[in-house]
């Protein structure tokens, strides 16, 4: 019988240490798919960063470095210049990423550094028990924002693929969500693409996961799904927002 | 005979990081060490090598963790303001057991400070500097051809102890110019690396990493890492100047010790016997010789270009064996030789 479904190569047989609900395995298990896809298991370096993305490296059987806070597409930019033929990809949370690593990201983007990353948008801190995010939606509880994230004075959410795609040196930046097999899918095919824009050397690819904290949100797994759906979305808008293959095109 | 190359102090660094097989800088610019990025930027192409000018001290020195990570040499170089910065990385590049050389060609503080050349970086540099229980080797050059020949050095032991390693200057050593012997190193051996990242390609995935969360996990390599740092100890360097018939013995690293060399021999004209103890690695400190010049005088003046740190290590390092006075010079005013011949003489009659 032909065999149809199995675990991804790159993906160490073991138990992820996830909340239930959490996206992050999901997420885990498309980059691990892709680096099957496109045989890159033992041409790949991972960037690990931190928050509840550090554990990467015990599931990804892959070279892995484990990063500073924030610091992953720093770290990255060196081992993707001293090492150019492998396949280098970050793995990051927003408040890694989109807070105290803005600087990082936004300066490997705007070289157009040769390295994928993997951002996953939770609008929260998820690891430290579930503070305001610079990915919060304005009105959403969390332990630092107990009345509600203010606009006034907490700001807005950050929407990072909107930012990326205006970097001159990225080449493919997506929003995708893995709440449905729908948007699985999709979320599959822009990861995919990330993907090619490294091995192409065409530029910096950026996929920004939508992804759910029932714990930290105080729901249930499918109360947190809908919630990406009814609530994130309206928010953060699916969608390729750059693709230089499709600009060259035009 | 080794080429010689009239050149200033920055630009030696640059040149000996280059001559060790350093292909891989990253930096950000800042006065008094712009002629080190400069320098980079122009000959590292040519060399078959990498110069990015990153967004931030903090980048530069995450993209020397990244690129070592790999196994290849790699540098920053900055002073003080943007070494401060770069302390998040170190102690990760030291936790993660990454080699790696940061130059700091000091200035003042605190804070913005100034350009004057300073020593008030002696502690950051030799206490590790970040967070965390860990040290860097540090190495004190005091001339244009030791900034040359330490920077060869540092990526040495760098590679050996599989640490950070900290070049320590300042903004009198960066500008100066000398004549430099041009004295490039042999390729260093192939060394078994048994934990560079490039691809699991034949051979289980390595990872490298600072963070130990399991019961007793990180109090092992924390007492395995102070194992690494006493190991260090076979490293130490010093010059020692005519201390076996000295009546007072100067301790005194970089800049001010060069200074000093000539207080030394105005002092022995006017026969007063004085000696020196010029201390090059910071970190490992040269205790032990610290202890056998007790055995010819009981009489110690620790000279720096801040309030007082050194001098912490040479008190530490004496106990109650001699008499340890201190002359200081804050950034501001650089001491002259007549100077400092008047303070060590004033020394000598206080301690008498």
């Amino acid at each position: 019988m032909k065999q149809v479904f199995k675990r991804p190569t790159s993906l160490i047989d073991v138990p992820f240490h996830f909340c239930p609900g959490c996206h992050h395995g999901i997420i885990h298990r498309l980059v691990a798919e892709a680096i099957d896809r496109y045989d890159l298991r033992e041409k790949t370096i991972g960037v690990a960063s931190v928050g509840c993305s550090v554990f990467m490296y015990d599931y990804f059987d892959t070279d892995v470095l484990e990063a500073p806070h924030g610091r992953a597409a720093a770290v990255a930019t060196g081992v993707k210049r001293a090492r150019p033929q492998n396949f280098v990809f970050t793995y990051q949370g927003d408040g890694d990423l989109a807070a105290i690593g803005t600087a990082e990201i936004m300066h490997a983007a705007n070289r157009g550094e040769r390295i994928t990353v993997v951002f996953v948008n939770n609008t929260t801190y998820g690891m430290t028990g579930g503070q305001m995010a610079p990915t919060t939606m304005p009105g959403q509880t969390t332990t630092t924002s107990p009345y509600g994230r203010a606009t006034e004075d907490a700001g807005y959410p950050i929407k990072m693929s909107e930012i990326m795609a205006q970097l001159g040196g990225v080449a493919y930046a997506a929003r995708v969500s893995v709440h449905n097999p729908k948007h699985l899918m999709k979320a599959k095919k822009a990861l995919n693409r990330a993907f090619e824009c490294q091995l192409n050397k065409e530029g910096l690819g950026f996929v920004e996961f939508l992804s759910a904290c029932p714990t930290n949100w105080k729901m249930t797994s499918l109360k947190a799904k809908q919630h990406v759906e009814d609530v994130m979305v309206p928010c953060f808008p699916l969608g390729v927002f750059k693709d230089a293959a499709s600009t060259e095109k035009d | 005979m080794a080429k010689r190359k009239l050149v200033n102090g920055n630009e030696a660094i640059a040149m000996g990081a280059i001559d060790a097989g350093c292909r891989f800088y990253f930096g950000y610019p800042i006065t008094p060490q712009n002629q080190i990025p400069e320098y980079m930027a122009a000959h590292l192409p040519k060399a078959g090598g990498v110069f990015l000018q990153a967004e931030s001290e903090i980048a530069s020195i995450n993209m020397v963790m990244g690129a070592a990570a790999t196994g290849v040499r790699a540098m920053t170089s900055s002073s003080s303001p943007g070494i401060s910065l770069k302390q998040e990385g170190i102690s990760y590049m030291a936790g993660s057991e990454i080699p790696g050389v940061i130059v700091n060609m000091s200035r003042s503080g605190p804070g913005l400070g100034g350009i004057d050349p300073s020593q008030g970086d002696y502690f950051q540099a030799t206490r590790g500097g970040g967070h965390g229980d860990y040290r860097t080797l540090v190495l004190a050059p005091h001339s244009v051809q030791e900034n040359y020949d330490l920077t060869i050095k540092a990526f040495d032991l760098a590679d050996r102890y599989r640490n950070p390693v900290v070049v320590l200057g300042d903004a009198i050593l960066g500008q100066i110019k000398e004549p430099v012997a041009l004295k490039p190193p042999k390729p260093a051996k192939e060394r078994p690396r048994e934990w560079v990242l490039t691809g699991c390609e034949g051979r289980k995935a390595r990872l490298l990493k600072s963070l130990y969360l399991s019961d007793g996990e990180l109090t092992k390599h924390n007492w395995r890492l102070y194992k690494k740092y006493q190991q260090m100890r076979k490293e130490v360097m010093f010059e020692s100047v005519r201390t076996e018939d000295a009546e007072l013995i100067v301790v005194a690293f970089g800049s001010v010790a060069r200074i000093a060399k000539t207080s030394l021999e105005m002092a022995r004209e006017k026969g007063v016997r004085v000696g020196l103890i010029r201390p090059i690695t910071l970190y490992p400190f040269p205790t032990e010789a610290l202890q056998q010049a007790a055995g010819f005088t009981k009489k110690f003046i620790v000279i720096e270009l801040n309030t007082g740190q050194m001098v912490e290590d040479v008190k530490l390092s004496l106990c109650d064996r001699a008499k340890v006075e201190f002359f200081g010079k804050p950034p501001g005013a650089i001491p002259t030789p007549d100077e400092l011949f008047k303070e060590i003489k004033k020394a000598l009659k206080r301690m008498s």
